[in-house]
Parts: structure tokens; sequence; C-alpha cells
């Protein structure tokens, strides 16, 4: 495995240049939280001309819908959903300038080429490590849709949130390479 | 006849749904050490080893495994000498399933219809299957499904001259569709037989079976042992980022079918595979 790289958010075009494929990284700053609803209710909102409740710019999206925080708690368990259900509206936030993206899963060949086309990279959280990934997350708020629930848009800060670099600005793609190499006849 | 209380229905199944989710069986920690040890891919292996780590952090810190606490399917066994008092059965269940996620802190994940999609705000109703069996007792089953893995599951409706060889390429298309998205690695439970939906729900009964445990009848144990060696060589890995563990176990169940049919269905499961039982 490679050498594990520390990231400082919020990301720029440089940081996000060398972010290469396959290497694990340690996230450190502010990150925003949407997934299926609140995507929508981005895209709807981009498509009547109106402004967005967040700024987009130089930010990475984080693609979960943590349970509730017990009390006294910063959040509950709050790992990574399947990132793909976003791809429809993905190529409209990138616009926006949208650097990153972070869930489980491959993405489609639009979002790749958008990626590529608006130098965005995505990185894939370890699904599934819920209870671990709330103990990374140092603070929390609901910033936007907070009529959404657990689909609302939360600000969260992180320190020394592991997640593997799956796709980078020049679309090579750990999920292809990964399967690749790992396969063997008699499947 | 005996008598149990809607009020212990409600009290057992709250109970469930809190020991589902933060407590990962002995079978899957099983199962993922032993992957520990068999996969080449470094990365897949430091994932897997995360997993391990954060199975013990939910038990102590009681925090949910997976931020997905699912839509919860119930399984009871009910016996027809039992007599339920106080109250109505299906509502009790689910006033267990109400208070065992507001109690816990567990996500609610329902939508009140699958098109106006408006969250419930309790992870209320859950989906529950009775099925009425000799005796005076009540085993209750509470499985809370993540919709990850659950979302890339399939039915196909295959021909008898197909047979096994229908039902192995049938299973390995399933996987390799399903491939990152289904959070591997998964459990992938097979039901084959029966009707359209029948099948779909022994699939989803496969997956009760504790993990990795062989099946009794030694042609269907061939055949688990078959398609989990060709699903691992796909390559998918752990997370999909390649590597040589993309299943811990294939289970398949059967049932008696139609002369013209072989129904067969697959439900996967991610690594966190979450069930308990209670019998009252």
């Amino acid at each position: 495995m490679e050498a594990v790289q520390r990231v400082d958010l919020p990301l720029t075009p440089q940081k996000v240049r060398e972010l290469q494929a396959g290497t694990p990284v340690r996230l450190f700053g502010e990150i925003l939280t949407a997934r299926d609803a609140a995507h929508r209710r981005m895209v709807q909102a981009l498509s009547r001309g109106e402004e967005l409740p967040v700024l987009l710019k130089n930010t990475l999206i984080y693609y979960t819908g943590p349970c509730p925080a017990r009390k006294g708690e910063v959040i509950g368990a709050a790992g990574p959903t399947t990132s793909s259900r976003m791809d429809t509206y993905t190529p409209r936030l990138l616009a926006e300038g949208l650097l990153g993206m972070m869930g489980k899963g491959d993405r489609s060949p639009a979002v790749i080429e958008a990626m590529k086309e608006y130098g965005a990279v995505y990185l894939a959280a370890p699904g599934g490590a819920g209870a671990l990934l709330a103990g990374k997350i140092t603070r929390a708020a609901a910033v936007a849709y907070e009529d959404l629930g657990p689909e609302a848009v939360f600000r969260l800060e992180v320190a020394d949130f592991p997640a593997v670099v799956a796709i980078d600005i020049f679309g090579n793609n750990l999920y292809r390479r990964g399967r690749r190499k790992y396969a063997r006849s008699g499947g | 006849m005996r008598e149990i209380s809607v009020e212990l229905i409600t009290n057992t199944v709250a109970g469930l749904c809190r020991e589902a989710n933060l407590d990962l069986g002995e079978d899957m920690l099983a199962l993922i050490k032993e992957a520990v040890s068999k996969e080449e891919s470094p990365l897949g292996r430091s994932f897997l080893e995360s997993l391990l780590e954060n199975a013990g952090l939910a038990r102590r810190k009681e925090l949910a495994l997976c931020q997905d606490t699912g839509m919860v399917v119930v399984f009871a066994e009910l016996g027809q000498e039992l007599h339920i008092t106080g109250g109505d059965f299906n509502a009790a269940v689910s006033e267990g399933v109400r208070r065992g996620y507001r109690e816990n802190y567990f996500r609610r994940s329902v939508v009140k219809d699958p098109f106006l999609r408006e969250n419930t705000g309790d992870n209320t109703p859950p989906v529950i299957y009775v099925q009425v069996v000799p005796g005076d007792r009540l085993r209750l089953t509470v499985m809370p499904k993540g919709f990850g893995s659950e979302n890339k599951g399939q039915v196909a409706m295959l021909t008898p001259a197909q047979g096994k060889e229908g039902v192995k390429e049938f299973v390995l298309k399933t996987v390799s569709q399903a491939a990152a998205g289904s959070c591997p690695p998964v459990v992938v439970g097979v039901g084959v037989g029966g009707t359209m939906e029948y099948a779909a729900l022994l699939a989803k009964r496969a997956l009760l079976r504790p993990a990795g445990t062989k099946h009794q009848r030694a042609d269907l144990r061939e055949l688990e042992k078959e398609l989990l060696a060709a699903v691992n060589n796909l390559g998918i890995g752990p997370q999909g980022l390649g590597g040589r563990r993309t299943a811990l176990a294939v289970q398949v169940e059967v049932y008696p079918t139609h002369i013209a049919g072989l129904p067969c269905a697959v439900n996967l499961s991610c690594h966190c595979l979450r069930h308990k039982t209670k019998i009252l």
C-alpha cells in the first residue's frame, strides 16, 4: 500500500491535481454532506437560477446520511452511501466549482468526464464503518434543508478521516484497475 | 392456551433492533477475520481490519455499526397454540421498531410513499412475515436491511433447461453488476424454486442462516462452494477496489417449484449482515 497522504481542507485546484488514484489519504478540515434528496434540491434550485444555500466552490461533498447524535455526542454513525445515485446530479455541481466528492462505489462515465473537465477528485471512504468514522468527526451542524432529516446538508469538521483516492482528475480509476488486477479465470 | 401480551412483543422487538444494530454477530466477525488472513490486496486487508475496529467501537460506544440502520424486516414464527392478548400484533411490532430506533438514536430511513418520499420519522413500518407453526411459542427475528446491498438484488425466472448452470450464471452476473455498490465483501443469499416472490423470500431467508454455515444437502453444499470461488474470482474485492475477497459466503435455499419453471433470486447483504432472534 502506498504511503498515506495528509489532505488539508479546503481543497484547491493544485491540491486536487496532486491526488493520484490509489493513494490512501487522511482528511483534516471542513467538508459538506449531501445525499439523494439534497442533490435533487440543489440541482432544481440551480435550474431555476436560484442561489444555493451553501457555497460549493473548492468544497468536498461527503455522501452520507448520518444517524442522529446521542446527547453529548457530535454525531451518530456516519459512513458513506452509494455514490452512483448522485451521478445524475454531479456534473451540474462540478460546474459550480465543487472540487471533491467522497462516498462508496464507482462513478458513471459521464461523471468521470466531468471530473476531468473541471479537475475534481473522487474519494472512497470505508463503507459500513459508520461507528469508526463518527469518531473522526469533531464538529457537525446542519446548514441547509433541515426538513430532510438525515438527508439535510451538514457542515462537518473532520480530523484524520480515512479515505482512498478512487478516481483522480485524469480519470484513473482504482475500481477498474483493482478489479483487473485481482480477477482470475473460473469466474 | 398459553398467552403473551403485545407489550412483551413490543419490548422484545425494540431490544432486538438495538442489539442487531450495535452488535455484529460472532459468525460475521469470524468470516471477516478469516478474510483478513486471505486477502491479497493490502488496501483490501486494511479495509477489512477497519471493519473489526468498527465492530468493537460500535459495541463499546453504543454507536450503530453502519449509519444505514436499514428498513426493518421481521420474521415471526407464531405457534398455533399461542394466544396474543391486549392488542394488534402488527401494531405491536411496529411500536417496537419505533421505540428501538428512537431510544437508540438510529437513523430513520423509511419514506411514507415510494413516489412522494416523505420520511415517516420513526423508521416504521417494518416489513413483517408471519409463519404459523406447531407449538405455543413465538420466535421473533429482526433484520435491519441496509439498502446499499438491497438495491443490488435481482430475480430471474429461468427455465428448467437452464438448470444449475443457469443459476450459476445468474448469480455471477448479479454480483458482477452489483460490484462496489453492494459494499463488499458481501454475503450472497440465493433462493431457488417456489414462485417469483417466494424465490426472493428464500434468498432473504438464506441470509438468516448463521453466516458461513454450509447447506445440509451435499449437492447444494457443492454449489455454494463453487459459487463462492467463482464470485471471488471476479476480483471485485473489499469495497470494490480490487481483491480476492468479494464474498464472505454464498448461502443457497431451495423449495419445490412448478414443472415449467426455475425461479431464482439473489439477495445481497453487505459485510454488515445483522439479525437477532428471541423466542418468547
